[in-house]
């Protein structure tokens, strides 16, 4: 059990460590790196159906006990993220596979995805908030890696805007651990949970909170801080984008989750309003800005922000029925969106552009791909019966039990907009004829369509399973809302006894 | 000596905002070092000050003898200190990357990735 | 840049601020120093020998990929930790042997992957930067 807790940061670890002291030939290195990714599933799925069954789980590294050494926590929460990163890990490797080119390889790119989705598992089981900065600069510096790898231009433009705004996210994050620390003398979450009312300045706390909610809200693309995104998400390779658009933003959200149920739960009412106009907001700004957009990719950024916006107002109305939704919503937004992402990258590579003037036809030269764009892209937009209808069902379902018309209402609203330039890009990218004169790009082989296609049929797979079976994933998502809602057992895992 | 430290962190964080809200990335750099630092501070004085007095237990004894200095801050700050170092480093590559690429270090100006709306058009029309 | 005064001390003072970093390295066991500190002013020592002769001689010097360096102290830092799961205790949990009045343990050996991943992380940063800017 110890050992699977810390499996899922081990194995893309050691992944990245062979991949990159090795530097072995495209072949073993694209084996190692699925395999990793097929280990780093299966150690998911392990402590997935562990979690699932026998409650939190909890070790303490080196055997320094809690909360004086560094706590790893898995959740119901923690552990179904593991899962989707494994999944999204797996996808953007094999897609991979088939795009990135000699040089970004050999300047070690799949190590490098390794070692992001090693912060990322990282991320969603620590229990220590000091720890969870550490992981988070993990993730930082892969992605910066990740995102300039190849040095492009546009690149260096988009790393520019992406750098900056993203290191004042993590200052803001390490001062609120510094004042944290202050107030307590505990960087424990689980200790923080225990001693943060006992705190005699609780406005003091409260405007710690809001440090933190800045901090997170950076990073996860929140409204007004989100500009990084749209800037950046367009100018790496595909499968780059594909891996951040699904992951890095989520654990943003993820961490808003775990420290608003866990840690600032004493002004509940002002956190939950700040948190509500933030993201109605997002997704406001979100959607609109997607409207403005004439290139895939930055249509989908831009869609990015606004679907944020849901998972934070599940997180700001926090009943149990609405955290159920926030984090269905973060599971199933998680797949639609890299999904998304890839199927552009095959546009990209079909018509040479993902600029929606200069594409057009796939309808009639690739039937297959335009099917399978509907799946996430319905999904987005909250058709039934995918998944995002009934992710969106349960948020609509939670602001009417709250009686915060005012929500229903952007939540409706917003989802009617995302069908707007889904539509654009069904109409502009599949439907319409092609413009001439139209480059000459040689055709997909079979190796390579394979690689393309089957991480994109395989979530879009799990995006219409989820939708025609939404009973057992809305059951644990409604079991991972009640541990946040009433975080005790989580407390006693770590510490050892019931409060 | 907290308070003098406080008043020092908040010139430093001032300073630093003035710094970070230029449009010159170098500028930007400038200010990332003093916020760096400022932040570093920070969790020092959070530790509570304790002069001359390193937490190491001296020979013969099973406890340090008397109160010690915080010593978990300055492992927070050692941390700290080499992730900003790395973060540094990277940002400064990348200046000097986006002089010889963009040719400027003007963050306004750089438009590549985020092109005008008519520059944009025109490229279609192109 | 080059200097004849810089050139012929530096050769001197990198080797001993080399062999001060690996005193430094096995203090740290139960006195200040460690890993990080040691590991910094090997770097330093390779700095001073990028100043005096330039990235070229350092990168020679060197033989392998200071990225390669890291990545494997990155590596032996893994199996320090990864010791400790293989007897059923935690990650990272200590192992101790003692030979005489000698302590040796896993802690030593995560030391050392320190030790790497600093020269290693700094070389590589330093390096590219001269290289970059000339």
């Amino acid at each position: 059990m110890r050992g699977l807790l810390i499996a899922p940061v081990v194995i893309p670890l050691a992944t990245a460590v062979l991949l990159l002291v090795l530097r072995p030939s495209r072949r073993v290195e694209h084996a190692l790196s699925a395999l990793g990714c097929v280990a780093l599933l299966g150690a998911a799925l392990m402590l997935l159906v562990r979690v699932a069954g026998g409650g939190v789980a909890a070790m303490q590294l080196g055997d320094w006990a809690a909360p004086f050494g560094v706590s790893f926590v898995a959740d119901r929460l923690g552990a179904a993220m593991v899962t989707v990163t494994a999944v999204i890990g797996l996808a953007v490797s094999v897609f991979a596979m088939a795009e990135i080119d000699d040089r970004r390889r050999r300047f070690g790119f799949a190590g490098f995805v390794q070692i992001l989705l090693g912060g990322v598992c990282g991320a969603f089981l620590t229990g220590d908030v000091f720890n969870l900065y550490v992981w988070y600069e993990v993730m930082l510096i892969a992605s910066f890696a990740l995102l300039t790898l190849g040095g492009e231009r546009i690149q260096i433009d988009g790393a520019v805007k992406y750098v900056a705004l993203n290191m004042i996210s993590t200052l803001l994050f390490l001062s609120g651990c510094g004042l944290l620390y202050g107030l307590t003398g505990t960087l424990n979450m689980a200790d923080l949970h225990a001693k943060l009312p006992a705190v005699a300045n609780q406005g003091l706390v409260t405007a710690v909170a809001v440090v933190f909610a800045i901090g997170f809200g950076i990073k996860a693309a929140l409204f007004p801080l989100f500009f990084w995104l749209p800037a950046s998400y367009h100018t790496p390779p595909v499968a780059v984008s594909a891996l951040f658009a699904g992951l890095l933003t989520k654990v943003g959200v993820y961490s808003l989750i775990r420290f608003f149920t866990l840690i600032f739960t004493g002004d509940a009412a002002f956190t939950g309003a700040l948190l509500a106009a933030a993201a109605a907001f997002t997704m406001v700004t979100g959607v609109l800005g997607a409207a403005a957009q004439n290139e895939m990719r930055r249509i989908l950024g831009f869609h990015i922000v606004s679907q944020i916006g849901y998972m934070v107002m599940g997180l700001a109305i926090a009943t149990p029925l609405a955290l159920a939704g926030a984090v269905f919503y973060t599971l199933h937004h998680i797949v639609v969106k890299a999904n998304l992402f890839l199927v552009s990258g095959v546009v990209r590579r079909l018509s040479g552009s993902g600029d929606l003037a200069r594409t057009g036809g796939l309808y009639a030269q690739a039937p297959l791909l335009a099917a399978l764009f509907l799946v996430p892209a319905f999904s987005l937009a909250g058709f039934p019966p995918l998944s995002g209808f009934w992710a969106k069902l349960f948020l609509v379902k939670a602001a009417l039990e709250a009686q915060a018309p005012w929500i229903v209402a952007v939540l409706i609203g917003v989802g009617l907009l995302t069908v707007y330039s889904m539509t654009k890009i069904w109409a502009e990218v599949f439907w319409k004829a092609p413009p001439e004169p139209r480059a000459a790009l040689p055709p997909l082989r079979g190796g390579e369509r394979a690689l393309l296609f089957g991480p994109i049929v395989g979530l879009a797979a799990i995006t219409v399973a989820i939708g025609l079976w939404p009973a057992p994933l809305f059951d644990y998502a409604d079991a991972a809302a009640r541990e946040l809602a009433d975080p005790r057992d989580y407390v006693a895992a770590v510490l050892g006894s019931r409060p | 000596m907290e308070v003098l430290l406080a008043i020092l962190i908040g010139v430093m964080f001032g300073a630093s905002v003035y710094l970070m809200l230029s449009r010159n990335w170098v500028r930007y750099l400038f200010g990332f070092i003093v916020i760096s630092n400022a932040v570093n501070l920070l969790l020092f004085a959070v530790g509570r000050v304790e002069l001359g007095r390193p937490a190491l237990v001296p020979p013969g004894l099973a406890a340090p003898d008397g109160p010690v200095a915080n010593s978990l801050p300055q492992a927070l700050i050692l941390t700290a200190i080499v992730i900003g170092f790395g973060l540094l480093a990277f940002a400064l590559v990348l200046a000097s990357r986006a002089w010889a690429e963009l040719g400027t270090v003007d963050v306004d100006a750089m438009r590549v990735a985020e092109p005008r709306e008519d520059a944009a058009r025109e490229g279609r029309d192109a | 840049m080059s200097s004849l005064i810089l050139a012929t001390i530096a050769r001197v003072a990198v080797a001993l601020m080399l062999l001060f970093s690996v005193f430094l390295l096995l203090r740290g066991h139960d006195a200040p120093g460690g890993g990080f500190l040691g590991g910094l002013v090997a770097a330093i020592g390779f700095i001073l020998y990028v100043l005096a002769e330039g990235p070229r001689e350092v990168r020679a010097a060197l033989r392998v990929d200071p990225r390669s360096i890291a990545f494997v102290g990155l590596a032996v830092a893994l199996v320090s930790g990864l010791a400790g799961l293989a007897t059923g205790a935690p990650f990272l949990t200590a192992l101790w042997t003692s030979f005489g009045d000698v302590k040796l343990g896993t802690p030593v050996l995560f030391d050392l992957g320190v030790y790497l991943v600093v020269v290693g992380g700094v070389l590589a940063m330093v390096l590219a930067l001269e290289e970059e800017v000339g």
